[in-house]
């Protein structure tokens, strides 16, 4: 019960700094996600209700938009770019690296909550193909040897 | 050349407030500031400029229009959602050279008379963020921003907004959406946003690269910047190249330089001893050359002649190791994904053409598949509401019309020839 009273005074807290500010949805979402990992629905439940915008376009913005989360992931995100210039340089074979060696599937979980994975559209890494970013930090020129040793930082 | 967009950059510190000034950063907005925003409109409209984003119209028109409208506040938006497959310019601006789009923004701001603008960088930049959040102070401490520009009484306050994902909000309408806080979906043009944009008012949506060429346009006027590129595309252009060559990354050089001397002069050529098979010049949604095409000349005038278009400059090269049935379905998925589902022609098409090259490539020999596709890429062309769609099926069909054989190798054999 704590847990949840605590939950809604950040939602609260957050809804408040948006409150008077035009096109606050966006980063109001994005805020909730940075402070849950994900968009929680009772936070889309008292968004609509502070607010007074409907919860079904609420739900039409944060399931536009492909980095909103819906569901609780990992500690870590693990978000590795396929396309043309990654895949060209090898990223297919990362994906079944993470798949073999971590368990981790698109859109999946490993079982010890420790990372999450998203199958990403460039990201503007394609100098050092193939890339990725793990939370906020940035990698390139990336090998299976390579995404281990990175990942042995993130625990 | 000398550099103009990446001046400095090897410099460590280049980002840094202090650096820039050093190096003559903030001398052209004091510039522009003694100047009349219909002069400085003039001087950027004669000097040519055309937009980096990839559509390449006339900077200086679209600031004219939004002058010119008697509505306000006006908006000034610096479009930083570089979405597009194989581009990362942008992103070396605004890591190296932060402060060189900030000056840019205020000059185009006080050019058209606006007093807010925003900053659209797309979310898969969390890095990039971090080091906007930080320049952006250190021009309000500087007074470069604010109530009172450098004493001169002009107010420009820039808010930085991100992205969530979604490659539409490339284009303009949709990020002006998006910043309304609604899905990124474009809007009917007319009215263009330099006239109806953002809360309804006159808005000015600029690339990074775009706004970050109006300093040195001040600073040496628009005569010497015309003797920079062609005269039909003038000024600096960054290239943004990857895939198979030794020396992948951005190269600033006139517009206007060849394919050819890009790949081989500068990214050092196809890397491992292989062969070229084919580039794609401007990001994916831009049609695929074959080698025999690359002494075409990278700008917004003349790739047409070959073909293809200039997009965003961003290069993918390929060796002959490729599949090129697989790089389509890879560019397939991605619109497929990215497309927002506002129009059928692209909602339904991207996906059917996604079906299609997923059938050849399982090898279900069925002849009429290449034709269907070009039927279908026609249609879309034709009938998508916005650029996603219209464009979408360019990497398809340039690849049928030069590597047909390819298609009919793995139809007929069920087998890639690479």
């Amino acid at each position: 019960m704590k847990q949840q009273s605590e939950k809604n005074t950040i939602i609260e807290s957050l809804i408040k700094k948006y409150k008077d500010e035009k096109g606050n949805v966006i980063p109001l979402l994005q805020d909730i996600q940075d402070a849950f990992g994900y968009i929680p629905e009772d936070a889309v439940d008292l968004i609509s209700k502070r607010l007074e915008i409907p919860e079904s376009k609420l739900y039409g913005v944060a399931t536009f938009y492909a980095m909103y989360r819906h569901r609780p992931g990992g500690r870590h995100l693990i978000q590795l770019c396929t396309n043309v210039s990654c895949m060209i340089m090898g990223a297919e074979m990362l994906v079944n690296f993470l798949k073999n060696r971590y368990g981790l599937e698109e859109g999946g979980t490993t079982p010890d909550g420790r990372f999450s994975l998203m199958i990403m559209e460039c990201i503007g890494g394609c100098d050092t193909a193939p890339s990725m970013l793990v939370n906020n930090d940035f990698y390139g020129n990336l090998t299976k040897e390579k995404i281990e040793e990175i990942l042995e930082k993130y625990k | 050349m000398e550099k103009i967009l990446l001046r400095n950059i090897e410099n460590p510190r280049s980002a840094d407030i202090k650096e820039y000034i050093k190096n003559g950063g903030y001398k052209d907005l004091l510039l522009a500031l003694k100047m009349q925003p219909g002069e400085i409109i003039e001087e950027v409209k004669r000097s040519g400029l055309r937009g980096r984003g990839g559509s390449g119209f006339p900077t200086g028109l679209k600031w004219e229009v939004a002058l010119r409208d008697p509505k306000s506040p006006k908006y000034l938006i610096c479009n930083a959602d570089e979405g597009e497959p194989g581009t990362f310019k942008d992103r070396l601006i605004m890591e190296k050279n932060p402060h060189l789009l900030i000056e840019g923004m205020i000059i185009a701001g006080y050019a058209i008379k606006a007093e807010y603008g925003y900053i659209y960088l797309r979310g898969e930049y969390p890095y990039v963020k971090k080091i906007l959040s930080r320049t952006i102070k250190e021009a309000y401490d500087k007074g470069y921003l604010g109530e009172d520009i450098m004493g001169r009484g002009v107010k420009f306050h820039i808010k930085l907004y991100q992205g969530a994902g979604a490659y539409i909000c490339g284009e303009e309408t949709a990020l002006i959406e998006s910043i309304e806080g609604k899905r990124g979906q474009p809007r009917i043009k007319p009215p263009f946003p330099a006239s109806t944009g953002v809360w309804g008012m006159p808005s000015v949506v600029n690339n990074v690269e775009t706004l970050s060429n109006i300093p040195y346009i001040i600073e040496i006027g628009a005569t010497a910047y015309l003797k920079i590129g062609t005269p039909e595309c003038p000024g600096p252009k960054l290239y943004c190249v990857s895939g198979h060559v030794k020396r992948p990354g951005v190269y600033e050089l006139p517009m206007g330089t060849t394919l050819r001397e890009i790949i081989y002069t500068h990214a050092g050529g196809v890397r491992d001893g292989k062969r070229l098979k084919a580039v794609i010049p401007g990001g994916i949604s831009t049609p695929i050359l074959p080698p025999q095409n690359i002494d075409c000349t990278m700008d917004f005038v003349n790739m047409p002649r070959y073909g293809s278009a200039l997009g965003s400059g961003a290069i993918i090269v390929m060796d002959e190791t490729v599949c090129l049935l697989k790089v389509c379905e890879r560019a397939l998925r991605f619109f497929a994904h990215e497309s927002c589902g506002k129009c059928t022609p692209c909602r339904i098409g991207t996906k059917r053409m996604l079906e299609t090259i997923q059938r050849i490539l399982r090898g279900a020999e069925r002849d009429e598949d290449i034709e269907s596709l070009l039927e279908l890429g026609s249609v879309m062309d034709a009938a998508s509401f916005c650029p996603l769609g219209q464009t979408a099926p360019n990497l398809v069909i340039s690849t049928i019309n030069h590597f047909r054989e390819e298609f009919e190798s793995h139809i007929k054999e069920g087998r890639c020839p690479s």
